[in-house]
């Protein structure tokens, strides 16, 4: 008998779907002069005040690891931060645990709530590693497929039409990547309206909580009447603060889901890097000024690339939250993939295909706007020439 | 509208059509208050910043201290006229501290600098002193990092 690690895979791993950027991500890597608007990360560097308190903590020798939960001050830190910013009230000590990045605290709110055949609502197209969790922690996604005329909301007639008596949790992931939708407090009350008389637990991804452009900042649908205790809230400081490769994020939640979390979180990572942990604490209490500054930044950016999407005829609705737009391709008479995969070899922009975040991303590209405003327009020229190459 | 100076402060090459659609405002607008800027001397002018230290050219920038006695009824404004007279003057700042007015002075070498600050600027009446430091290598300049990494570190394409 010989032994084959291939016949030895978990077939829930090995059938989770391949990556839908894999393929153009290789060809774009091997060519030469390529501009991207592919990245999900900020441009910005980590403000060197947080760097810097990173930088002293490793000289003080503060290598170990911290309590499973995290460093306490910076469990206060947050609980302080959400209730200043959201009015929400996490107890640091049993409500708040400390993550390695916020997809840590996704794999742990779904690996403690789900059941073998739980049914895990997901807004689509939203970003990629809700279902494959999902998948792995034993449940079932169900894409709940979002679309522009509800300006990629979820609606509660949609979110009605999905539900069944094995539903188990519903993912709300706005601000969204990659539409930029956000939910408005009237839109989540409504919501929260459907969901008052189930069993439903939300997971409510809110990375991109501090990067909204409208009037009103971005409200959690834990702060809606009722729907805190159902609420797993997950966020970071990859996106507010440009600390992608710290990767720390947290997750808020009732205490009785903590508690059972923190377990899955001590067997698995133990803890959070310590080194930026004690840069988030710098970030919480002195970042807000980085925040607005890098806000402004995006907003601006936002405005040019819509603009310039709409003026060369693929509209795009105007995404309000994370730093994504979405335009519609589908006037090209090309699929998402091919009007990538083309754009690329002809005029060496790379952009991410819609469908790759979901079926109902088909007919649509993401665009990120975490590049300069000089980045932007040259790839806007690019795809406007690439576009009037193709019409003619 | 000072946002319209902060945006085009750090990007000249802005148009009045890309400011207006960054702000959310009307293009007759911002380019009228382009004008009116231009007109009241707050916009000045229009450069290209370069990093002269990746280039071959020869030249050297000195920050020169000037200890000087102000005239009456004129303060410190004629002497700091009679400075930046000189095209070799490149920055004029009255301090407040320790000296009076700072300079920035480039020339072609350390000599053509020295003997600039030893035969134009000593000698003036009202100068009763100087002080001069080379700049070695510049690092940043104007909020620009002129070394140091400038690559985008971040992958072509990713969720």
């Amino acid at each position: 008998m010989s032994y084959n690690p291939s016949d030895l895979i978990n077939p829930k791993v090995s059938g989770l779907a391949p990556s839908g950027i894999r393929k153009l991500f290789d060809v774009a890597q091997s060519m030469t002069g390529v501009i991207s608007l592919g990245v999900g990360e900020p441009d910005f560097d980590t403000p060197w005040h947080i760097r810097n308190v990173g930088i002293r903590s490793l000289e003080k020798g503060r290598t170990q690891y911290t309590s499973n939960a995290g460093l306490k001050e910076l469990k206060s830190e947050i609980s302080c931060y959400l209730k200043r910013k959201f009015n929400l009230e996490y107890n640091a000590d049993k409500q708040v645990i400390v993550t390695v990045g916020g997809s840590e605290a996704i794999d742990l709110a779904m690996r403690t709530v789900i059941c073998p055949g739980d049914e895990v609502l997901v807004p689509s197209p939203s970003f990629v590693c809700y279902g494959p969790i999902a998948t792995l922690a034993g449940g079932v996604p169900v894409p709940v497929y979002t679309r522009q005329e509800d300006s990629f909301k979820l609606t509660p007639e949609l979110l009605k039409k999905h539900i069944t008596p094995k539903t188990k949790m519903l993912v709300l992931p706005f601000p969204n990547n990659p539409t930029g939708a956000i939910m408005t407090k009237s839109e989540l009350e409504a919501i929260a309206k459907v969901l008052k008389d189930t069993n439903i637990t939300i997971l409510s991804d809110e990375i991109y909580a501090e990067l909204t452009y409208g009037k009103e900042r971005h409200v959690s649908i834990a702060e809606i009447d009722g729907m805190k205790d159902r609420t797993i809230l997950v966020s970071g400081f990859s996106k507010a603060y440009a600390m992608t490769g710290w990767r720390l994020g947290y997750v808020c939640a009732h205490e009785d889901f903590t508690a059972t979390m923190l377990k899955v979180h001590q067997y698995a990572l133990m803890c959070a890097p310590t080194t930026s942990q004690f840069a988030a604490v710098e970030a919480l209490r002195n970042g807000d000024d980085d925040i607005a500054m890098m806000r402004q930044e995006y907003d601006y950016r936002r405005r040019i690339i819509v603009d310039g999407f709409n003026s060369m005829g693929l509209t795009c609705f105007e995404p309000e939250g994370a730093f994504y737009c979405f335009p519609c391709i589908k006037s090209t008479g090309m699929t998402s993939q091919e009007f990538c995969q083309e754009l690329l070899m002809d005029s060496k922009v790379a952009l991410v295909a819609g469908d790759a975040f979901g079926e109902s991303g088909e007919g649509y590209i993401r665009a990120s706007y975490a590049y300069s405003i000089e980045h932007i327009k040259t790839a806007l020229e690019r795809i406007e020439q690439f576009i009037s190459k193709r019409r003619k | 509208m000072h946002r319209i100076l902060e945006l085009i402060e750090n990007n000249a090459d802005l148009t009045p059509k890309d400011i207006a659609t960054m702000l959310d405002a009307d293009v007759a607008e911002v380019e009228k208050a382009l004008e009116q800027y231009k007109a009241e001397g707050v916009i000045v002018g229009k450069r290209t910043m370069i990093n002269w230290q990746k280039t071959s050219r020869e030249y050297v920038t000195a920050m020169i201290e000037l200890k000087v006695t102000p005239q009456f009824g004129k303060g410190f404004d004629e002497i700091a006229e009679r400075c930046y007279q000189y095209e070799q003057v490149k920055n004029v700042f009255l301090m407040s501290g320790g000296y009076d007015l700072a300079l920035t002075v480039e020339g072609k070498t350390l000599t053509d600098v020295a003997l600039f600050v030893a035969e134009k600027l000593a000698p003036m009446d009202q100068v009763m002193s100087t002080a001069t430091h080379f700049v070695l290598r510049k690092y940043k300049e104007d909020g620009v990092l002129l070394s140091g990494k400038d690559d985008d570190e971040r992958r072509v394409m990713m969720f």
